[in-house]
């Protein structure tokens, strides 16, 4: 390696992506080896200083980060031989791992520090803060509880968020379009609109037959609200003229809802259920500590129950997994059905 | 230029009985049109000019129907227009397409609404080779130029064959280049077609170049003027001395015969 490769690999590693499209550069191999390094470092911290105290699985948390290591190891190599046509998938793959080795040599200094923090050096209070290797250890031991309350944390925000925004978007286009519909629905929403959708907590519990479908119901409201009243702001400023046009054009009422009225307001609709979304996570939580017997605020509060402190940061990081994979599917819904706005703003 | 099929595309007559009409605003009403009483013939290209906010564009969403007159009647062949029908399609002075459909969906929108899409399809390659779009067929509205839209806009009427086009100052928004061109391919399109034409324009030199028939308004509440018929042979020269006598005395008319 030449000194001028390493100034070359400079620009990128302040965490400039590579230009789409462009020639995979030759500092590739010298970058991978770059975020390979403190992986390695990790894995020989973990295995070769001994714990402070007895942590079961450290073995196993060392291989995995050597695991990790030699995979960036060799990525190096496997791109600098397969050499991936431009554009073509695998080199847009190498060049977004290539632009996040700056945050995989941060990772990995993490990780090291956490590790000789609890572990190592025992420093941090216990029983509040664990080394990475338990988060490891409730992974490979309870992960079939864990995987049973992500499925049912899974299927009542779906269930809820789907029933929220689907109301939520027939009632705010009925509101749009009826003044009649406006004139009884719009107080309502006045009124109710901004009580958090927790406060109907006790109500709820007590009305419902179970304590599922009181959450749904939960669900279902606090997204269902922000969906209504933005699909309604979305159809009330649709351009008039759209529908002067599409009435010469021999248009019927159903055509001027859902073929002009829907579209057109389609970019509005799509706020309220990022922000439905939002709120429906944190009523997932709290309805699950506080009436559902299953799901991960569940877990989270049974894991409290017994200072597991382990469990409950291995449930917290499926949260996290659960809501950001959530929110990054419904940006790919956006941006597949509102392919038509790209150009015209700024996203 | 290529032709839509359809033969019976002849232009339809239009009956505009005294005529007034007026808005609320702040609760009292504002007249826009008074008495206005005026015949349109089959394959009339009539333009209507006079000072901006006359009532001229309000005269044409009376005729396509989109708001009913205050007082008085507009007979279509003979029948009052009680509501829009796309026999009298309307052009804006935004090409107001939805940006959400790309040009061909746009152009397919009226077949669309009154699910012809199957049987007459294949006319909207029709339309937009018509004006001249064809290619642009997957580009989105915000992708095209405003002599590109506006034609696009065209399009979306014609493919429907109305036997009235109504042109509320289509060509307003445009450079005058693209301006110029379109008013001949507009007059072109109207010979080929035979359909009877309004035109809302501020241009007195657009009028006079593309119309049968030239009818002045006063300013609010708009009454007729007067209606000066335009019996020059087309493809019409701008530089024509009829046409430059006419012009000044359209200026005249609305007071504006200092200018000259």
């Amino acid at each position: 390696m030449s000194v001028n490769d390493t100034a070359a690999a400079l620009p990128a590693a302040t965490g400039g992506a590579l230009p789409i499209g462009a020639v995979l550069p030759s500092s590739l191999p010298l970058r991978f080896s770059a975020a390979a390094l403190p992986w390695f470092l990790a894995a020989g911290a973990t295995a070769l200083w001994p714990d402070a105290d007895e942590w079961e699985r450290t073995g196993e948390f060392a291989s995995l980060l050597v695991v990790a290591a030699g995979l960036l190891a060799l990525a190096a190599p496997l791109t600098a031989a397969i050499r991936p046509a431009p554009r073509s998938r695998l080199a847009s793959a190498v060049t977004g791992l290539s632009a996040a080795v700056p945050w995989l040599i941060a990772l990995a200094l993490g990780v090291t520090g956490w590790e000789i923090l609890t572990a190592k050096l025992g420093l941090l209070p216990r029983p509040f803060f664990v080394p990475p290797q338990a988060l490891l250890e409730v992974y490979l031991d309870d992960w079939p509880r864990l995987l049973d309350c992500f499925a049912a944390s899974l299927r009542l925000l779906v269930t809820g968020y789907a029933v929220g925004s689907m109301l939520g978007v027939v009632t705010g286009v009925a509101i749009g379009w009826s003044r009649a519909v406006g004139y009884w629905v719009h107080p309502v929403l006045r009124l109710i609109g901004p009580l958090p959708a927790t406060a109907w907590l006790p109500i709820a519990f007590f009305a419902f037959p179970t304590s599922w479908s009181a959450s749904v119901f939960l669900i279902a409201l606090a997204s269902g609200v922000p969906v209504t009243v933005l699909t309604w702001s979305g159809v009330a400023g649709v351009n008039s003229a759209y529908y002067d046009i599409a009435r010469t054009l021999g248009a019927s009422q159903r055509f001027l809802v859902l073929k002009v009225a829907v579209p057109a307001a389609m970019p509005h609709v799509f706020v309220g259920l990022f922000m439905g979304l939002g709120a429906s996570f944190a009523v997932l939580v709290v309805a699950e500590m506080l009436g559902v017997k299953s799901g991960v605020g569940w877990y989270l509060q049974w894991a409290q129950g017994w200072a597991a402190y382990g469990n409950m940061y291995a449930a917290l990081l499926v949260m996290a997994l659960l809501c950001s994979g959530l929110v990054t599917l419904l940006f790919r819904v956006r941006d597949r059905l509102l392919a038509w706005q790209k150009g015209m703003l700024k996203w | 230029m290529v032709a839509l099929e359809n033969a019976d595309t002849a232009g339809m007559t239009i009956d505009v009985q005294a005529v007034s009409h007026s808005f609320e605003l702040h609760g009292s009403p504002l007249p826009v049109l008074d008495g206005v009483e005026l015949r349109v013939e089959p394959g009339e290209l009539v333009a209507l000019l006079g000072p901006s906010g006359c009532g001229k564009s309000t005269l044409l969403r009376l005729v396509a129907g989109l708001e009913p007159p205050s007082r008085g009647g507009i007979l279509a062949d003979g029948r009052p227009i009680d509501g829009p029908d796309p026999s009298r399609v309307v052009v804006f002075q935004d090409p107001t397409l939805y940006p959400w459909r790309t040009v061909r969906d746009n152009v397919a929108l009226g077949l669309e609404a009154r699910g012809l899409l199957r049987s007459r399809g294949h006319r909207i390659d029709k339309a937009l080779a018509l004006v001249g779009l064809t290619g642009f067929e997957k580009a989105y509205p915000h992708q095209l130029s405003g002599g590109m839209a506006q034609r696009a806009a065209l399009a979306r009427a014609l493919v429907n064959d109305p036997r009235l086009l109504i042109l509320d100052e289509p060509l307003g928004k445009l450079d005058s280049l693209t301006r110029l061109a379109m008013q001949s391919e507009l007059v072109e399109l109207w010979r080929s077609k035979g359909f009877t034409g309004l035109l809302v324009t501020h241009d007195i030199e657009e009028a006079l170049f593309m119309a049968t028939r030239v009818i002045v308004f006063s300013g609010r509440p708009a009454r007729i003027k007067a209606d000066l018929s335009i019996d020059r042979p087309y493809p019409r020269h701008r530089g024509d001395p009829v046409l430059t006598e006419l012009r000044h005395r359209i200026l005249e008319l609305l007071g504006l015969a200092e200018t000259w």
